[in-house]
């Protein structure tokens, strides 16, 4: 009975505990971190650490690969020692349930407090919530300006659509980024054949130009047993990232739902109950949807960015080399990406802005990680270049040039607007309305439970208002 | 005086030795305790990364808490933990009664009772995450039914209220009835065999031996079984969780009570989550009081009762 109350309490202590630290967070054992708290200033010694948080060993590979002043990395991968002496700390927490973003928030909370080695010196954030940390209010990524990097010169060939995204509301740019992730779509070459009579990416392109003429090929592939897509979350991101208005207007506390999300509803209602889709795949990122992409399945073709069809589809396809080969989608989208974040207060502005350009803005070192890595990278004349040279092309695709592919998207996405809501809304509305295209609940009744769900996750939100 | 000064005090060493359970139970509980009731009266959370409040409200997070669906979650939570404790209790009686049973001479008793408890050994989120995999629609359970020609078509266990519950209370009931059973034999091993001789003696069959010596003699281990097993229902969060991804699919009717604060830790909402901790708090507390009643019965038999009344008759 005993032991029940003081679990009971154990419970409450958790809740409770977690909340203690983040309360008042009083860093107990960095008392004095006033000294040299303006890194701005160019005639500051710079501290002998730089602290980078991140969600995985990506972004080190690429600093390893080509910043020149990288020395040696010790064997964990935890610290990387610089030709002058000065260590880059990798502080990595993985993405999964919102566990990088709590242990970054914690850090940029206490970073006033600091003591300038403990400073957080550099971060990552990806497009579902590159907005939360540019915002100009919370000032926790520094404008790249006053690193003395002038967005308009120095990052003249990246993608404007990159640039769009790591500024804030008044345009101030407050990160960059290496890669950019125009999408297309991917499909089986055997297939292919089997129902077209043909594996040719240009004759394969037309006929899923767009959406209506996709629908046709649908009914085609479903003639002859196979699936277009794997599951109704393969095509969110196309109508997602293209809605018109943000999820919420910068100030609100309103949701809009974009009518590109009713559409994205209403479509794929359709396409499941016409065949097209599987329907034992319940969205990404499990089991059922990994299996789809192997040799046994019936499906003929997945959405993905470069980094998809690498670090997702190849490690899934079970078969030959070659099976594969990309083409333009239906819709020209964008899906990811990792911006690189000055933070606010660094000890290692130099550092820090060298890094920044050798990895993001020097067009060899980004042709070389897309060469590398098969990254698709944020240079426009690069990747025209990469376009017309074969020594790009990939064995997965069976010898194909995916840039020639990704090049043109990439110049046409026209990135949606972005608020600090996006990641929940974007993962809220897939999982309430998953119920409705499962038909396990009505159409009224998904509204109902994407409202509630987004009311606990952001208390702030108000209204939610559905388009007519 | 000098007789008083001879007499040695050992207690100082009693409190000396329970002193570390009280300053961490002092600073790890009873704080952080104290602090989940305090913030439960305001607002505050986190937005993006900007902290709102603390600002004082007053009751309103228990008003809006009792204005949102918290009652259907205190219901899906009922009803998962009854699935499973009512095969849990019954088949836990069930061997209990077989184990002790001297004139059923069941041979390894030892090692069934160790089987039997094994499954509780299985951290619960990894149990979770083996029962999503096999009963995944592409998952071998389903490969099993179809190769057997039970079905032709996969059937999609956790697409349904009915599967995803059924799973969940089947999985708690696998993880608890080897606790209970071991417990429930204990308390029949507790009960004094001349009891059972007699009955014997006077032509007693098993089943009216069951009903009506064994049951009520342990019905205070049985209520505190029950008790236990209801707070540790209230509090049901890991299985669910990971079986459903945290999102108590499908329409929510496998989200819990736990699982609904954890969703309002996602935005670190220390207002609402402690006002919900403090509703779970107050019926925890009430369920302890009950067992704390029942297990320290001072009236076993009802005559105290009986006489007090007889008493108040008189009186009257």
């Amino acid at each position: 009975m005993k032991k029940r109350v003081v679990s009971i309490l154990l419970i409450m202590a958790m809740a409770a505990g977690s909340l203690a630290g983040c309360g008042n967070s009083s860093g107990s054992d960095s008392g004095s971190g006033s000294g040299s708290d303006s890194g701005a200033a160019a005639d500051v010694e710079e501290g002998k650490v730089i602290n980078i948080y991140s969600w995985n060993d990506e972004f080190r590979q690429r600093v390893e690969a080509v910043y020149p002043e990288v020395k040696e990395t010790s064997s964990d991968g935890t610290v990387t020692t610089l030709n002058d002496g000065t260590e880059i700390h990798w502080i990595i927490n993985p993405n999964q349930d919102g566990v990088y973003q709590q242990k970054l928030d914690e850090a940029l909370m206490k970073q006033a407090d600091a003591a300038p080695d403990d400073k957080v010196d550099l971060f990552l954030s990806e497009t579902d919530y590159v907005n939360k940390y540019t915002d100009a209010e919370a000032d926790v990524a520094m404008p790249l300006s006053d690193l003395g990097i002038d967005p308009d010169t120095d990052l003249a060939d990246q993608y404007s659509f990159t640039k769009v995204t790591a500024s804030d509301t008044e345009g101030v740019q407050r990160g960059s980024t290496w890669q950019c992730c125009p999408g297309l779509l991917v499909y089986r070459r055997d297939i292919a054949k089997e129902v077209f009579g043909t594996d040719d990416p240009v004759e394969i392109g037309e006929k899923v130009k767009d959406w209506d003429t996709i629908k046709d090929t649908a009914e085609e592939l479903k003639a002859k047993g196979y699936y277009t897509f794997s599951s109704y979350a393969d095509t969110f991101r196309l109508y997602g990232n293209s809605i018109d208005e943000s999820w919420v207007s910068p100030g609100e506390s309103t949701i809009k739902v974009d009518q590109k999300i009713i559409d994205w509803v209403n479509d794929s209602k359709e396409w499941l109950d016409a065949g097209y889709l599987d329907k034992n795949v319940k969205g990404q990122w499990n089991d059922d949807w990994n299996k789809a992409m192997g040799s046994a399945s019936k499906v003929f073709a997945f959405l993905f960015p470069a980094w998809g069809i690498d670090f997702t589809l190849k490690p899934n396809w079970d078969g030959e080399d070659g099976a594969w080969a990309v083409t333009n989608p239906p819709q020209e989208y964008n899906w990811g990406g990792s911006y690189l974040h000055a933070c606010t207060g660094t000890d290692n502005p130099e550092h820090v802005k060298e890094i920044i350009l050798a990895v993001t803005v020097n067009k060899d070192n980004l042709l070389k990680i897309s060469k590398d890595y098969a990254d698709f990278t944020n240079t426009t004349s690069g990747m025209q270049e990469a376009a017309k040279d074969d020594s790009f092309s990939s064995e997965f695709l069976g010898g194909q040039n995916p840039f020639e592919y990704f090049a043109p998207v990439a110049e046409n996405i026209e990135i949606a607007p972005l608020s600090a809501y996006d990641q929940g809304c974007v993962e809220l509305i897939q999982n309430a309305f998953s119920d409705y295209l499962q038909g396990n609940v009505d159409y009224d009744k998904a509204k109902t439970n994407f409202e509630t769900a987004v009311k606990e996750r952001y208390p702030d939100i108000t209204e939610i208002q559905w388009p007519e | 005086m000098k007789q008083k000064n001879k007499k040695i005090d050992y207690s100082k060493w009693g409190y000396l030795f329970i002193l570390p359970f009280f300053a961490c139970f002092f600073i790890f509980s009873f704080i952080p305790l104290v602090d989940t009731i305090r913030y439960s009266f305001f607002e505050y959370y986190r937005s993006g990364i900007k902290e709102i409040g603390p600002n004082f409200i007053g009751m309103e997070n228990y008003a809006s808490l009792l204005g949102s669906d918290m009652l259907k979650y205190a219901g899906n939570t009922l009803i998962l933990w009854i699935i499973g404790f009512i095969p849990q209790i019954v088949i836990a009686l069930t061997l209990a009664e077989w184990f002790v049973d001297a004139r059923l001479k069941i041979h390894g008793t030892q090692f069934f009772k160790v089987v039997i408890y094994l499954p509780n050994l299985i951290m619960a989120s990894a149990f979770a995450m083996l029962f999503f995999t096999m009963f995944s629609t592409n998952g071998p359970i389903n490969s099993i039914l179809m190769s057997i020609g039970l079905t032709s078509q996969p059937i999609d266990f956790l697409g349904t209220a009915f599967g995803t519950r059924s799973l969940v209370g089947f999985m708690n009931f696998l993880m608890w009835f080897g606790n209970s059973t071991i417990m429930l034999m204990a308390a029949i091993m507790g009960i004094s065999p001349d009891v059972f001789e007699a009955s014997e003696l006077d032509g007693c069959n098993s089943i009216q031996r069951f009903f009506y010596i064994t049951l009520p003699l342990i019905r205070p281990i049985l209520a505190y079984t029950l008790i236990t097993s209801i707070i540790g229902g209230l509090q049901m969060f890991d299985v669910p969780q990971i079986l459903t991804n945290g999102q108590g699919t499908p329409d929510r009717t496998s989200m819990t009570l736990i699982m609904f604060l954890n969703s309002h830790l996602k935005s670190r909402n220390y207002g609402m989550a402690g006002a919900l901790s403090v509703y779970l708090f107050i019926v925890s507390g009430i369920l302890c009081f009950i067992v704390y009643r029942m297990t320290n019965n001072e009236d076993p038999d009802g005559s105290k009762a009986a006489a007090k009344k007889a008493k108040k008759q008189r009186r009257g």
